[in-house]
């Protein structure tokens, strides 16, 4: 056990160091000083100006910016609906994958556009190489990169800069230069690792007893680099990363792991240049991974206890092996389930159906908090409406209007932070009262029967509403109710907030500075990390106290009568 | 901005992302992949000896027959083309039930334990390893069933043996299709 404590601890250090200088790039490529530009850098940009045409001189302000946000996620979700509505007549299917159910469409077109990728279908035996690649890869890289623009605005509004706001410009920029770079080093890493890489369809040979193998294949390593450095999750074939031609070994299994979180960490940084309150950007990173630490423990524990089942027959002692893959190594399961949960990843390394109970609690519990790191930009956005409601709460405490980067928190502010908040336990929950009513929507579809059954739907909305997109996998998801359920609440769950949020910041904004005063709240205090841990803690968990006991807390108090 | 500026903008935005990213990225890696390395890019593809591809290398297959190494349990029974583990929580009578029937087929006993990865199904129904102790304890058998002595297989076990992240202590493991190929080359 120590030695995954190790691997976490290596892998953990490792990203941040990463996430330091990609951070500075981030804020270099989004927020280009026109001072400091290179001649390379210049001409790049009047590229973009040049391609987006008139629309890239507006200087957009955030109701504007939500409506082209807006405009383009629809036209994402057009173009991607025609590609898998019309997949079998159009090229690059070796593998002659037919049509695509309707409410299935729906649900997948939905997941990727909101950066989910919740998967109610399995890759290899449904979608084409065109599906995949200008389908679901496409949209991997724009959804992120929508993320990745709506925080660049969130900042400039929240740190008073004068900079020209445009969406199209910081979406290329989001595109362009920096997650496709990224991506591109990461795909030649992984094709050095020995994933595949190749258009020709699945291979059949002859085993050596001589039964016929068909061994799907195709353009792996592009989609699964951008599915981790997205916080997309989708993966090429059904198993995800668990899948040996998706997570070939160890060394590809430290890559994608490391590429879940530079991001997001990323994203913080990025925060603290844009705002110019770089120490403030370190308390809420310390926050983050102060939750991140005590999840990774708490995992890493759990998940080295045998499996319940296999007690008192003769197997040999060992860590929890149903659902995993030897090649990954022991500590490197429950790293992942922490990681992709942390972010709003949902790629997976095992299934986590098979986790041991306490140990499935843990991706809950980071789905629920959905902000220790979080998602591309709207992680970092989801824990800025934590911050809002934590400095309002510490205001009324001391008695004075509650203050954050010299602007007043009002009235205005908390309306719509309610919302941003609040709609995530109400999908969630709402969504399994439904559920729970309806036996042939939710109890009918589960696959193991009792208090796991119930984690099992528990983790479907709740990974929904999250845009996170792993699943416990036992669930029978694939339903018209599921796939229209599950795609109604990811977009809620996505572009609520982020349009709240936005709200957020453009009001702030738009108010006057008060000078700071020995009343005002210090942004970069130790003090000021407590409350944020405090509030997330407390408004992201108590929420859910009562559906964390019926389900995985109920479960591993049953395998104690043993 | 008006509506049109606004949609052009958009769609200007997308195609240029279509072109890049779908298309360029992709091309580039691809043909990275086929130039530097064509054999695992196109799914490590294994040949016997008589030149017939027999497996991937990262998939496992199934072995029924005593004079092979088995693979670990598959909730996909081997379809590499519809891989999927078994998504049984630990607490199931299920996994209670195919251990039982394994332990049967293998004769483990309280002085011979079956190591645990010879029980659970893994994640995608096709690990293409074991674990080193669970090649060890099915030696006698694929000894007595090719008529060699336990020490000489014990040498080509180790041949085969693989330690993921090296440093990290992990569980050895061996590579089950390619020890049996190597099985197959001594005989």
């Amino acid at each position: 056990m120590i030695y995954s404590f190790l691997l976490a601890i290596a892998v953990l250090g490792l990203s941040i160091l990463i996430s330091l200088p990609l951070g500075k790039w981030m804020f270099k490529m989004m927020c280009p000083a026109p001072d400091l530009m290179g001649p390379a850098h210049r001409k790049v940009e009047g590229f973009f100006h040049k391609v987006i045409g008139r629309a890239a001189e507006a200087d957009q302000n955030w109701k504007q910016y939500t409506v082209s946000l807006l405009i383009f996620n629809t036209i994402m979700f057009v173009v991607v609906t025609g590609v898998l509505a019309f997949q079998q007549f159009l090229p690059l299917n070796p593998d002659g994958q037919k049509a695509i159910e309707g409410s299935l469409i729906f649900n997948t077109v939905t997941s990727f556009v909101t950066n989910t990728n919740l998967q109610h279908y399995s890759g290899e035996s449904t979608l084409s190489y065109f599906s995949q690649l200008f389908g679901i890869m496409w949209l991997q890289f724009v959804s992120a990169a929508t993320g990745l623009a709506a925080v660049t605005a969130a900042s400039r509004w929240l740190g008073g800069s004068r900079e020209r706001n445009n969406f199209y410009l910081d979406m290329c920029r989001a595109t362009f230069l920096v997650i496709l770079p990224v991506a591109a080093i990461g795909a030649t890493l992984l094709v050095l690792c020995g994933l595949p890489m190749t258009f020709d369809g699945a291979a059949v040979v002859h085993t050596l007893e001589g039964a016929v193998q068909t061994i799907a294949r195709g353009p792996v390593a592009v989609e699964v680099i951008i599915k981790q450095l997205g916080t997309n999750g989708g993966g090429f074939f059904g198993p995800n990363s668990t899948h040996p031609l998706e997570n070939v070994g160890f060394y590809s299994n430290i890559i994608e792991c490391i590429s879940l979180v530079i991001i997001p960490i990323g994203c913080v940084w990025m925060f603290g240049m844009i705002t110019k309150h770089r120490k403030h950007a370190l308390v809420i990173f310390a926050v983050m991974t102060v939750l991140c630490l005590v999840k990774l423990g708490c995992a890493i524990t759990f998940e080295s206890e045998p499996a319940v089942a296999l007690h008192d027959l003769p197997v040999a002692e060992a860590s929890n092996l149903e659902g995993k893959e030897l090649r990954l190594g022991a500590g490197a399961s429950p790293l992942w389930a922490v990681f992709t949960t942390c972010t709003s990843n949902g790629s997976v390394n095992s299934m986590h159906c098979s986790l041991n109970p306490l140990t499935g609690l843990i991706p809950l519990v980071g789905m629920w908090f959905n902000i220790t790191f979080g998602g591309i930009g709207v992680g970092f956005l989801g824990l800025f409406t934590y911050i809002i409601v934590g400095v309002f709460i510490c205001g009324m405490m001391v008695g004075r209007t509650p203050e954050y980067l010299g602007k007043k928190v009002e009235t205005r502010e908390m309306k719509y932070a309610l919302p941003a908040l609040l709609m995530h336990p109400l999908c969630i929950l709402g969504g399994m009262a439904i559920f729970c009513l309806i036996p042939a929507w939710g109890r009918d579809t589960v696959l193991n029967p009792g208090f796991h059954g119930f984690t099992e739907m528990l983790y479907e909305f709740t990974s929904s509403s999250a845009n996170n997109g792993s699943g416990f996998e036992g669930l029978g998801d694939n339903t018209v109710p599921w796939n229209i359920a599950c795609g109604l609440v990811m977009l809620i769950g996505r572009f609520i907030p982020i349009i709240f949020q936005l709200a957020i910041c453009g009001s702030l904004f738009a108010k006057k500075e008060v000078p700071e005063t020995v009343g005002t709240l210090k942004t970069d205090t130790a003090l000021f990390g407590v409350v944020i841990g405090g509030t997330v803690v407390f408004i992201g968990a108590l929420l859910f106290l009562p559906v964390a006991v019926l389900g995985p807390i109920a479960e591993y108090l049953t395998t104690l009568v043993h | 901005m008006n509506m049109t500026t606004n949609i052009s903008g958009a769609i200007r935005t997308a195609v240029l992302s279509i072109l890049l990213c779908c298309v360029v990225y992709t091309l580039v890696i691809w043909a990275i992949a086929q130039l530097f390395v064509p054999n695992t890019a196109n799914g490590s593809l294994v040949k016997n000896e008589a030149g017939e591809y027999v497996g991937s290398r990262q998939v496992a297959q199934e072995f029924t027959q005593d004079k092979y190494f088995h693979s670990r349990p598959s909730a996909a029974d081997y379809n590499g083309a519809g891989a999927v583990g078994s998504n049984l929580t630990p607490t199931s009578p299920k996994i209670t039930e195919r251990a039982r029937e394994i332990i049967k087929k293998y004769g483990a006993t309280a002085g011979n334990l079956i190591p645990a990865d010879m029980v659970t199904a893994s994640g995608s129904g096709l690990d293409p390893h074991i674990t080193l102790a669970a090649a060890k304890f099915q030696a006698p058998r694929v000894a007595k069933a090719r008529g060699i002595s336990e020490a000489e297989l014990e040498k080509i076990i180790a041949s085969q043996v693989e330690y993921p992240g090296g440093v990290m202590r992990n569980e050895p493991i061996v590579n089950v299709l390619m020890l049996n190929l190597a099985l197959d080359r001594k005989r």
